[in-house]
């Protein structure tokens, strides 16, 4: 039966060698309390709730879904108590600051957190996911008597916030959007207009709700410099419900135990945060680690995927192998991890899983140095290469998420496709992920357009040379030598494609935009090297512990399997000279 | 009141656990660790009784290596106020621990001692009455409820075909059985808070118990596989296998 357990010896590999965390974490004021030992003892809790309290409700909040009846929202049975025992065991605050009631503890760690959670049960996941990057909001643009309002009960959890952007002809493009918002009393808003695709936005695992919505002010502009962000309860702070209905639900491929809401605003009561016009700027301050998080559930989707189609490939005994594991006796039949495509296959799942969670931590870590480190040199740094890998992590990590839960399944043969193994809801449930937050396809030109050519490839430089001082580090291992080779030559190929996608950009325009998407997994690939090449430095030299063996496999298998994709994506990338016809009207 | 709650570190109630090669022991290297299920709900009824302002102090002992503290530091988060590891690599007999921890009771003095009634390991069932023997302490095993009354504690203890109530006299133990309460979850704030209590590490010699084993393990084998079920057409076919073949009627 579909299963989950915290894979906590990889996480501390990852924080504790991988990123060497721990010391920056002592040289940094804010966390100079945190050690690698306590770090991992939070971890082990987190874990033991979600695969006590979340994964249990998985299967089943998936099957009974959400019931809507006259504007409110049931959620699936345990759903609010699992929520209640969420806020009870303080994790709500985990990243929030100590002087706001949080625990003060850092983004990584509420990145693995995260991880855990979106693994064990996405849709349960939903409600809880977007309050850190509200409370971020609320603290960086929020009045202090909005502070005082709703700061602490974000923080602990007794209010949930959601975000209120789309609406019926506003998807992508925000811009279009014509939610408005009138002055009324004492710097107060009415909000009046119609919202779609709410997570969360009506729910009964908190008594108040808090919308962020976008919306234009009277005197706005057209277009995405016309929106402005406003703060809308449920429950207005003197006890009255506030003019908002949630009008239905949607019934959906996946994650069918979030509530996904259309609301209506017939002049509810809110407040202006931040600037007026400025809306985007506010939000955007929650979109970079919601994001991130997103990416998570991607990594979060692989590492479920990977825990159930090894438990079953180990069980499953179909057809002789063609070979065996040394010591293993001839038998009529065998376990199907023998089999060659399986091997692969499970490979594929294990060193991916292991690549993203590296990849996705050190992006997180990222965000606490480009906040904390001590210097404005290192913040400034980390802030560069967190925002370049930020739609990589996103785009490339739930595309994963989604193709190897589709290999999970694929393992599971006809079983995998019918309800009772639960791996067909993992794929159900990862799809979304490559959807909401930005399409994946926005995620890309984001990348190429705006963190690579906007800078004219500064950036990017910067991520070659974190690689580089990696390839000189791994050079003298001899176990490393051939890896950090074909890094270096990849590297050196996607320089070269960079200044060709950069000066082909003056004369046709359009060629970055058809040539986004492979450009973004060309990334992604690359960066993955970057992160075997480390862990297979790490692990030189450790073979007789089975876990740095099974990291050196990996290693191997990354540079002789995976990486070569790299050769297919620059080729498409030297494809994208040609141009695109326009479709028949 | 003091209560003494030992809690002991085994091998993770998820982990399948394999036989090593050579039939010395089962193999533990990388695998999982946590505290041990049992002594979980031991400690969880010891931090009960002081909520609800029956017991002043919670002690959270443990024998085992020096990674140990770890599932001290669990103990420590979910509740108890103070932890003391007795730190030793070596594999200790049942009546050996029980010796250690009776050095301890005699150095903390504790009314109350709660384990759980067996460690999932090795599941020996020794220790608790061991250590009872050995203290002169009264004890209660397998307690399915367990309530406070003067110098007293009464003990539901679950035996074969029900449940008997026994009234100890204070000092007394009580072992732990599955559903004297769910144990809780450490919460962040308590795992924060955790770090600072006192978690004291001591080396047995230090508390003078001479340490000699007259057991010893010649072989571990991992059980023999089921031989999968078959199906049976008629009643009278599945009579005539259970006398004749399983023997059983």
């Amino acid at each position: 039966m579909w299963q989950y357990q915290a894979p906590l010896r990889d996480m501390r590999f990852v924080i504790e060698e991988w990123l060497a965390a721990p010391n920056d974490w002592q040289n940094t004021a804010s966390f100079a309390g945190l050690d690698g030992e306590l770090a991992a003892q939070i971890l082990e809790e987190a874990g033991r709730f979600s695969a006590g309290v979340l994964a249990p409700l998985n299967a089943s909040g998936d099957q009974e879904g959400c019931q809507y009846a006259q504007g409110k929202v049931k959620t699936p049975t345990g759903f609010p108590e699992a929520y209640k025992a969420f806020v009870e065991g303080g994790w709500a605050s985990l990243a929030c600051a100590e002087a706001d009631g949080g625990q003060g503890l850092p983004q990584l760690l509420n990145a693995a957190l995260m991880e855990m959670l979106f693994a064990a049960n996405h849709a349960w996941a939903m409600y809880p996911g977007i309050a850190h990057g509200a409370y971020e909001c609320l603290k960086a643009h929020g009045s202090d008597a909005l502070k005082a309002l709703y700061l602490p009960a974000i923080v602990s959890g007794e209010i949930l916030p959601t975000m209120c952007l789309t609406e019926p002809q506003a998807g992508s493009d925000v811009g279009l959007l014509r939610t408005r918002a009138e002055p009324s009393a004492a710097g107060q808003y009415r909000v009046t207009g119609n919202k779609v695709f709410v997570s969360g936005g009506e729910q009964d695992l908190t008594d108040n709700i808090l919308h962020l919505v976008l919306a234009r002010l009277p005197d706005a502009p057209a277009g995405s410099r016309g929106i402005s962000l406003f703060l809308v309860p449920k429950i207005l702070p003197d006890g009255r419900r506030n003019s908002i209905s949630c009008d239905g639900i949607e019934h959906k491929m996946g994650i069918r135990g979030s509530a996904t809401c259309t609301l209506s605003f017939e002049g509810a009561e809110g407040w202006l945060l931040g600037e007026p016009h400025r809306g985007l700027a506010a939000m955007f301050v929650m979109m970079n680690s919601a994001r991130l998080h997103v990416g998570l559930q991607g990594l979060g989707h692989a590492e479920a995927a990977w825990q159930n189609a090894s438990a079953y490939a180990a069980e499953r005994q179909q057809m002789r192998a063609v070979s065996r594991p040394e010591g293993k006796p001839e038998a009529k039949v065998d376990p199907i991890h023998y089999h060659p495509a399986m091997r692969r296959t499970l490979l594929e799942l294990r060193t991916l899983t292991e690549g993203m969670r590296a990849l996705g931590y050190w992006t997180a870590h990222g965000l606490d140095l480009a906040e904390y480190a001590d210097t404005p040199e290192q913040r400034q740094q980390a802030h560069r290469w967190t925002a370049l890998l930020t739609p990589v992590i996103k785009a490339y990590f739930t595309e994963q998420g989604f193709r190897l839960a589709s290999s999970a399944l694929q393992v599971f043969g006809g079983y995998g496709y019918v309800r009772e193994y639960a791996i067909e809801q993992t794929l159900r449930d990862s799809r979304i992920a490559m959807i909401y937050e930005g399409t994946n396809e926005i995620q890309a030109n984001d990348l190429l357009l705006r963190k690579v050519i906007g800078d004219a490839g500064q950036g990017l430089q910067d991520l070659l040379q974190r690689m580089q001082q990696e390839i000189e580090q791994s050079e003298s291992i001899p176990s490393c030598q051939t890896y950090a080779r074909a890094l270096a030559d990849y590297g050196d190929k996607t320089s070269a494609i960079t200044t060709t996608l950069i000066q082909a950009a003056s004369t046709d325009p359009e060629r970055p935009y058809r040539a986004a998407g492979d450009y973004l997994r060309l990334i992604g690939l690359l960066s993955l090297g970057f992160v075997w090449l480390r862990s297979a430095r790490l692990a030189a030299g450790r073979e007789a512990d089975p876990f740095y063996a099974a990291k050196q496999e990996s290693a191997a298998f990354y540079f002789n399997y995976l990486l070569p994709e790299a050769n297919h994506r620059l080729a498409l990338l030297g494809a994208t000279r040609h141009g695109l016809p326009f479709l028949a009207e | 009141m003091k209560i003494m709650v030992a809690v002991k570190r085994v091998v993770d109630y998820n982990i399948k656990v394999r036989v090593r090669a050579d039939q010395s022991d089962v193999d533990l290297s990388n695998a999982k660790m946590a505290l041990n299920p049992f002594c979980e709900i031991a400690l969880e009824e010891a931090i009960r009784l002081k909520e609800k302002g029956q017991a002043s102090e919670v002690i959270a002992v443990s024998v085992g290596p020096s990674q140990a503290q770890e599932q001290l530091r669990t103990a420590l988060a979910m509740g108890a106020d103070r932890a003391i590891l007795l730190e030793t690599e070596a594999a200790l007999s049942s009546l050996n621990v029980a010796k250690l921890l009776k050095a301890l009771v005699d150095r903390e003095q504790p009314q109350l001692i709660i384990t759980g009634k067996q460690a999932i390991d090795t599941d020996n069932n020794q220790t608790g009455q061991m250590l009872a023997a050995l203290a002169g302490y009264a004890q209660g095993t397998f307690a399915s409820s367990l309530e406070l009354q003067g110098e007293e504690v009464l003990v539901m203890r679950e035996v074969d075909g029900g449940s008997q109530q026994v009234a100890l006299q204070l000092p007394a133990i009580v072992t732990a059985d599955l559903r004297l309460n769910e144990p809780r979850y450490a919460s962040l704030p308590n795992i924060m808070k955790a770090k600072k209590k006192p978690l004291e590490v001591l080396q047995p010699e230090a508390l003078g118990v001479a340490l000699t084993s007259n057991l010893r393990v010649l072989r571990v084998e991992a059980p023999t596989e089921r031989p999968p079920g078959i199906r049976v057409d008629s009643v009278a076919a599945l009579v005539d296998k259970l006398k004749h073949e399983a023997r059983v009627i």
